[in-house]
């Protein structure tokens, strides 16, 4: 009897162990260049903690501001959080995460998620809840982005969901198998290819305008989250405006009442861009559709000013130790950056 | 007993019947063979096997069914 | 609630625990709780046709057993006054009240199960109807809910009333018992069809935990979600491409078809009885098997002694022998035999029951064209055969060397394997003219180069799918042949550590192979910029 619970205990540990050495192999790696946005949620964790500024949003907010950057020149401290198709309500559960390893002065929004009301795409859930670490806000995070069709225990035991893997897997699973390897600047994900854009029509009219409830319940939510905790929260439009991304005038009209309303300040950067100086031929990667490294480091001069002038964010370079932490985050950004 | 012996044995000529004791739970007899033997029963005997009591009990073996026949003539 | 659910995984967890930590007088109880509860996250509307078939079973049981009761004390009392003729006149007067009562419930019972599953079908046809002989009008089809399990819940329940009627069951006093039995949600999907007086006596008995019946239920509850998972709903991609556009699959693909869908439905179904079989099994109660290695059989009636074995033991004893037996049908033999002779006579009424059973039971798997050409064509199978017999007979005898030989018995259950192969593809289709054309398109234009030079891929299944089907398919034959003598799970019993290394890897290749979740189609999971 003895030995059979012997036989028994040791056979589940060996059958558990085998399937988490499985599972670290076909959990996607992110790691390739097509899907790089799926790291940048995990590697917050490796930087968290002394931020004067943090970013959260979708990709307009991780390819349009730089933090090495924001440190160059305004000694500012900062990390982008965003991730791809980052909607409202897991930017709020980033950002609540995020308040558990530090309280910065000022948190920035990028509104174009707002958009969307409800749960969008599972993959890009997975993309931005996986790298999250076990939390109440994960949990919380999950259970307000998942579509119909997923389970929640698929996000516990991600064997369940990315088993099928097993017969695709690349050398890459092998080799990333413990740790992928780092992909973003601070949050920044770089971009240095050049494709102009030249198609500037305005995107198709949709069916419907109205930002939803529950896309405003998170929004009011992140907003008594910065009171709480004394963080100035801005709201931003990244500059780019294409046919497929457009961002309407009632959404802006919508949103500007709404930040009037609770006293929020909100930049969109749309009918600015001439004035940062951003040039839709040198300054994206896809036609117009996000900022490359070039447009990118020019919004982020003319913002870093609007934080340091209009908001007060000191100086910091005089502090040894985050000097010496962003010494090195800079010059890893220049090497890639110049190649 | 020697009508139903007839019976039984133009269905399954090479079946030893009078010494078979397990026709239906080694498959000798199949339903369709069954009911045959229902009918010839009923234009032979005039005796109307019921539904009922068409189980393997019954027609496992000819003295099993001769013994049914008998009771249902008396009833 | 599907078994290949994680929301049942976890209902199962609950219910297993609740069962044996709970008092053992209330295991019954817990098990009406569990269905019924299972029964609603199905679909809380459907509750009401359970409790109706339920309720109305439960009165004309207890109808039918008062008079037995009533008669059984007259005769006691007063036996000795009467005489032989008196006392015949007398039960035959109660058999016929009790036999009043049988119909009336299976009238309702059947006749919900025919408007909620046959007035699509009636109406569709009465149109088509209306419209060759050139009428305008048009009948809405109406939809109406289907409730789950309907079929077999009302097959097993009817099947105890006629026990009833039959004196085989006595008439349950407890409508909650009752309840049970109806609704035992293991089985309430797709059976097996079980009989009362083999299920009854265990549902309500009490059950104390024992490990090899736990053992044995989680292990056979594993092999079935194997099967399901691994090798049924990976098949059913391909088996879905080919029936979807018919006209790309054509020829050399219906035969791949033919032994895909085989392989799918037998893994499917015989999956499923796994778990719910399993599931029993855990709570130490015996279900029926349904099925005894079907596809081993020589002929079209061993098949179908060993496929879905407990719905045809149930048309057997409830239709095919009932409607063989009836007077009219005794009448019609003694007519034909006077009018074809003896021979061919005595056969009319054994094929015309033959017919009639496997109508029905074509209607039985489901309102269509498909499933009625599907039953009759089974029935003409049957019948062929048995014409066929004595050349077989005489065929064995000349040569029985041959016949006792390992590769004439291959080749019947190859011959029989395809035969009713090609007769399920119906079911594929679901269209009896196109399917018809399609069986046509196998002789006509046997493309063979291309399906060998890529065409397979054009199913939606990989490569690695293939290995992973095939390797599948020698598991299960494995599994059963070796189970033959003695059950696999016998074989392991006191090798503790074989068994889970073996079971072990089956759970590994269960979550690993797997066809579930939405990462099934890893074409989804290709990122676009965003």
């Amino acid at each position: 009897m003895k030995k059979r619970i012997l036989i028994t205990l040791a056979a589940i540990l060996v059958i558990c162990l085998l399937l988490a050495f499985l599972q670290t192999l076909v959990i996607p790696k992110y790691a390739d260049d097509k899907t790089k946005e799926g790291s940048l949620v995990s590697e917050y964790y490796a930087e968290a903690g002394g931020h004067d500024v943090l970013f959260v949003g979708d990709c307009e907010i991780y390819e349009s501001f730089v933090p090495a950057v924001l440190w160059e020149k305004y000694g500012i401290s900062s990390y982008v959080r965003g991730s791809p198709q980052q909607l409202v309500w897991q930017s709020y559960y980033l950002l609540e995460e995020m308040l558990e390893y530090e309280t910065p002065n000022a948190v920035v929004f990028n509104v174009f998620s707002l958009k969307y009301g409800e749960p969008q795409s599972e993959p890009y859930n997975r993309m931005t809840l996986d790298g999250m670490r076990w939390s109440s806000s994960k949990i919380d995070a999950i259970n307000a982005s998942m579509t119909d069709e997923e389970s929640f225990i698929e996000y516990v035991f991600p064997i369940l969901r990315f088993h099928s893997r097993i017969t695709q897997l690349t050398s890459q699973d092998f080799k990333y198998a413990f740790g992928s390897p780092k992909v973003s600047h601070s949050g920044y994900l770089m971009q240095t290819g050049v494709d102009p854009q030249t198609d500037f029509s305005k995107g198709r009219t949709e069916l419907d305008y109205e930002i939803s409830d529950n896309a405003w319940k998170y929004l009011d939510m992140m907003r008594a989250l910065c009171e709480e905790n004394g963080i100035e929260l801005i709201l931003v439009k990244a500059p780019t405006n294409t046919m497929k991304y457009w961002w309407h005038d009632e959404y802006e009209e919508q949103i500007s009442e709404y930040a009037e309303e609770n006293r929020l300040s909100y930049y969109n950067f749309i009918p600015l861009a001439g004035e940062i100086g951003i040039d839709w031929s040198t300054d994206t990667y896809d036609k117009g559709a996000h900022l490359n490294v070039y447009g990118a480091e020019k919004l982020t001069e003319y913002f870093g000013r609007i934080l340091s002038e209009d908001f007060g964010i000191e100086d910091r370079r005089t502090d040894a130790s985050l000097s010496e932490a962003w010494d090195v985050r800079l010059e890893s950004y220049y090497k890639e950056r110049n190649g | 007993m020697d009508k139903l012996l007839a019976i039984l044995n133009e269905l399954h000529e090479d079946v030893d019947f009078t010494a078979e004791t397990a026709l239906i739970d080694d498959g000798i007899l199949d339903s369709l063979d069954i009911v045959s033997i229902v009918t010839e029963v009923y234009s032979e005997f005039d005796v109307r096997i019921p539904p009922e009591e068409i189980v393997p009990e019954n027609f496992n073996s000819a003295q099993a069914l001769w013994e049914l026949i008998s009771r249902l003539d008396e009833a | 609630m599907l078994f290949t659910s994680y929301e049942f995984l976890a209902f199962l967890a609950i219910v297993l625990a609740l069962y044996y930590i709970l008092p053992k007088k209330t295991q019954w109880a817990v098990l009406l709780a569990a269905s019924y509860a299972f029964y609603a996250l199905s679909g809380i509307e459907y509750l009401a046709f359970i409790a109706v078939t339920t309720i109305t079973s439960f009165a004309a049981a207890r109808l039918m057993g008062r008079v037995s009761d009533g008669e059984k004390r007259y005769l006691e009392g007063r036996g000795e006054e009467l005489s032989k003729e008196e006392k015949k006149a007398y039960k035959a007067k109660k058999k016929k009240r009790r036999f009043l009562i049988l119909c009336l419930a299976l009238a309702l019972n059947f006749g919900i199960l025919a408007v909620l599953k046959y007035t699509a079908f009636a109406v569709v046809n009465v149109n088509s109807l209306l419209h060759t002989f050139g009428a305008e009008t048009t009948l809405t089809v109406p939809s109406l809910i289907l409730p789950l399990g309907i079929s077999f819940y009302t097959f097993q329940t009817m099947g105890y009333l006629i026990d009833v009627y039959w004196a085989k069951a006595e008439a349950q006093k407890n409508i909650f018992k009752l309840a049970l039995f109806t609704s035992f949600f293991p089985q309430l999907i797709q059976g097996p069809i079980s009989r009362f007086s083999d299920l009854a006596p265990q549902l309500f008995g009490e059950h104390k935990f024992e490990r090899k019946n736990v053992t044995y239920g989680l292990q056979r509850i594993l092999w079935g979600y194997f099967k399901k998972l691994v090798i049924a709903d990976r098949v059913l991609i391909a088996v879905n491409a080919a029936a979807e556009s018919p006209e790309n699959f054509g020829g050399v693909y219906v035969f791949l078809l033919i032994i895909l869908y085989s392989v799918q439905i037998y893994a499917d179904f015989t999956g499923g009885i796994d778990i719910t079989i399993g599931i029993a099994e855990a709570m130490g109660i015996r279900l029926a098997e349904n099925f005894n290695r079907p596809f081993s059989s020589r002929s079209t009636k061993e098949y179908w002694n060993r496929w879905h074995i407990t719905m045809g033991s149930w048309f057997n004893d409830y239709v095919f022998n009932p409607v063989s037996v009836c007077r009219p049908m005794l009448a019609i033999s003694k007519k034909s035999r006077k009018w074809f002779g003896k021979k061919v006579g005595k056969r009319i009424p054994v094929y015309l029951a033959t017919v009639i059973t496997w109508f029905l039971t074509g209607l039985w798997h489901g309102a269509g064209w498909n499933f009625i050409v599907w039953g009759l064509l089974n029935a003409l199978v049957i019948i062929v055969s048995q014409e066929l017999e004595p050349l077989y007979s005489r065929f064995r005898k000349r040569f029985p060397r041959l016949c006792a030989s390992w590769g004439y018995g291959a080749f019947a259950s190859i011959r029989t394997f395809l035969l009713m192969g090609l007769i399920r593809s119906l079911d594929v289709y679901r269209n009896v003219p196109l399917t018809f054309k399609m069986w046509g398109s196998i002789f006509t234009k046997f493309n063979l180069p291309e399906l060998l030079s890529g065409g397979i891929s054009a199913l939606g299944l990989g490569l690695a799918d293939y290995i992973i089907i095939v390797c599948g398919c020698i598991i299960m034959f494995a599994v059963s042949s070796l189970g033959k003598e003695r059950s696999v799970r016998d074989r392991l019993y006191n090798r503790p550590v074989l068994s889970w290394c073996l079971c072990g890897a089956l759970f590994v290749a269960v979550i690993l192979f797997g066809a579930y979740s939405v990462g099934y189609d890893a074409s989804q999971f290709i990122y676009n910029q965003f």
